[in-house]
């Protein structure tokens, strides 16, 4: 049973990133934005929270120092593809090479070093519940906090006008333009919350579940979290489901090697990459299922009075 | 006026660079002509040059076809790894066994290995895209890390040299297996110049064949090419299997040319940096050839900032990005007017 709470803490651990930032993604996406760019927004968010988190030591500050770089660089992304009209593949691509580079640049003399011991985080009381209490509540509180962004987006999203307005833009942005919406500046506001919430998963991932800095950390993440996108038709509740999967997944490469299944460790640890393209390949086999569920004008330019 | 714009991101990129060598305390001049001029500096260096761009014009090339045709294989870097795998394998085979043929003879062998093997891992992904409608995007970029993996297995396990003081790599090659070189004394070899040929066939094929056409009005009028009649399954497997298979030579290139065995560290990243190539030479396969050697200096600069000025490598990576981005914003620039208004 203890086995069983651990293995589900871990998943839930694994899980927490990709939930993060598929939120994220979700955001853009919903709003017809189709950024490829965050794999770089998640290595410069995980760079610049762990320098944060190192030098500040309070893990918080770490986490905004990441949701702020992701913001700033998703606004370029942001002005280059919604005011200049680039393409959204190229540019998102631009920005997942230059967040590499930028980040490893960066990153250099940080390489190695340690964050200072972390108190506990364990909250009081909940930590006693017989099962619940070691799969949930002696983590870092993001898990338990991503769940609550997940509501939030969701809640946002379907129950306010607000989020009507988001998800009308990236349905129709001709439509909407002409009811006078602001369609550049919501899609901009999109682009910039997905960008720190990229920039927050990255963070998450250097300052608690590593907790260290290695160049390229992220290891496709930031893709995964794409195609979780995909895999949850564009629903928030989806994509958290789809991130424990993701993160079952990569916890049970682990536990495998623990059982002392015979199977060389490179295999197992192909099996996030292999199950993100199954999963895609079953989840796009359906066009039609697909094109009913996606945002109208994904990865479109918009262009106002035309 | 288009093809102005990479000249105006370099410039753009240059004086970004001037203005982080002296934000890091360098001088700018010391640091740019370490990008710049040093790469060009004799007649080795130009030779290296020439090493350093022969993987960066083969990727971009196969790509340059790719995004015409909207296909958007952003793996190239794992069939580059794919390929090396399978060149790697065929002179690992051929060291191991005694060669049974020459050099020259060998040097076709190590071609078809290579762009076999980069073609293979091309055509899973077509082969998903065109049955199973998975977003070639993802499954390409996925495959990256699974090629990686491989490669690391490969080599850390039953590749392993066993007089290799246990270090990740296999065994070096013999020398019936190098790639011929051009010029005795030099890295350079026979690699470079059929790169260059193969530039001018897909030249060719892009802009003088009646399929290279059909393949490319997919891109930018799906809806003209569906008219037509042109097919776009077609145009995919073409695209697809084209640029696996000279991402596969560039692999089996690197490993029978400069590496001269397998380790994990083949790639460099020439397939990423093959996608700031291929729309640095605006997608046209003679411009690849320049935007390669471009590329190259900023790879070569990078290793020369990190032992001549004590900068880090992945400067490099910096600048790339850099010059992709200001590239795209040109691009707009160049094509539209700006004019401020008060529209949202």
């Amino acid at each position: 049973m203890n086995e069983l709470a651990l293995l589900l803490a871990a998943t839930l651990g694994a899980g927490t990133p990709l939930a993060i930032a598929g939120m994220g993604l979700l955001l853009n996406e919903r709003a017809g934005v189709l950024n490829l760019g965050a794999e770089g927004l998640m290595l410069i968010g995980a760079v610049t929270g762990f320098a944060c988190a190192f030098h500040t030591g309070n893990d918080w500050l770490g986490f905004g120092a990441g949701a702020a770089a992701g913001a700033v660089v998703a606004a370029g992304f942001g002005w280059l593809v919604i005011w200049l009209n680039t393409n959204q593949y190229a540019t998102g691509l631009a920005i997942s090479l230059f967040g590499g580079g930028f980040s490893a640049f960066v990153g250099t003399s940080y390489v190695g070093r340690k964050l200072v011991e972390r108190g506990d985080y364990s909250i009081p009381l909940l930590r006693d519940l017989p099962f619940l209490g070691t799969a949930l509540f002696r983590q870092h509180p993001t898990i338990c906090l991503t769940v609550v962004l997940v509501g939030a987006v969701a809640w946002g999203l379907y129950r306010t006008r607000a989020g009507l307005v988001l998800r009308s833009i990236g349905e129709s942005p001709e439509s909407a333009h002409a009811l006078g919406y602001a369609v550049r500046r919501i899609r901009l506001l999109a682009v910039v919350s997905g960008g720190a919430l990229c920039g927050v998963s990255g963070a998450y991932l250097s300052v608690v579940y590593a907790p260290l800095w290695v160049e390229g950390m992220v290891a496709g993440r930031g893709w995964i979290a794409l195609a979780l996108t995909v895999f949850a038709t564009w629903r928030p509740a989806r994509v958290l489901l789809g991130a424990y999967l993701f993160g079952g997944v990569t916890m049970l490469q682990l536990h495998l090697q623990a059982r002392g299944v015979q199977l060389p460790l490179q295999f197992m640890s192909m099996l996030p990459y292999l199950a993100t393209i199954a999963v895609l390949v079953l989840i796009s086999r359906n066009p039609l299922w697909i094109r009913v569920n996606m945002p109208a004008s994904l990865g479109k330019s918009f262009f106002p009075g035309s | 006026m288009g093809a102005l714009s990479p000249l105006i991101a370099l410039l753009v990129t240059v004086t970004v660079a001037g203005v982080l060598f002296v934000a890091l305390g360098k001088d700018p001049a010391q640091g740019l002509s370490v990008f710049l001029f040093q790469p060009w500096n004799g007649v080795r260096a130009v030779t290296e040059l020439g090493l350093k761009a022969t993987p960066l014009i083969l990727c971009a090339l196969g790509l340059a076809v790719c995004f015409r045709a909207n296909v958007w294989n952003i793996g190239a870097e794992g069939q580059f790894l794919l390929g090396a795998i399978g060149g790697g394998g065929l002179a690992l085979w051929a060291t191991t066994n005694g060669a049974v043929v020459g050099r020259w003879a060998f040097f076709p062998l190590l071609i078809a290995a290579g762009a076999l093997a980069g073609a293979f891992w091309a055509a899973v992904v077509a082969w998903l895209r065109d049955r199973f409608n998975a977003s070639e995007i993802l499954v390409s970029l996925m495959l990256v890390y699974v090629a990686d993996l491989l490669l690391n297995y490969l080599v850390f396990g039953p590749w392993k040299d066993p007089k290799g003081w246990n270090f990740p790599q296999t065994m070096s090659f013999s020398a019936v297996t190098e790639v011929p070189r051009l010029v005795r004394g030099m890295r350079l070899n026979w690699g470079f110049p059929l790169a260059l040929a193969l530039a001018v066939v897909l030249w060719l094929f892009l802009f003088r064949t009646y399929r290279g056409m059909q393949l490319q009005v997919g891109g930018p009028a799906p809806a003209a090419a569906r008219y037509a009649g042109f097919s776009s399954r077609s145009a995919l497997w073409t695209s697809l299997l084209v640029s696996g298979g000279l991402a596969g030579i560039a692999g089996a290139f690197e490993v029978a040319g400069p590496m001269g065995q397998l380790t994990p560290y083949v790639s460099n990243g020439y397939g990423f940096t093959a996608i700031i190539v291929a729309f640095v030479g605006r997608l046209h396969p003679l411009g690849c050839v320049l935007s390669s050697v471009l590329l190259a200096m900023f790879v070569i600069g990078g290793e020369l900032a990190q032992t001549r000025i004590g900068l880090p490598a992945a400067l490099t990576g910096v600048f790339q990005g850099v010059l992709l981005l200001s590239l795209l914003a040109c691009d707009t620039l160049i094509h539209y007017r700006p004019r401020w208004m008060t529209s949202r």
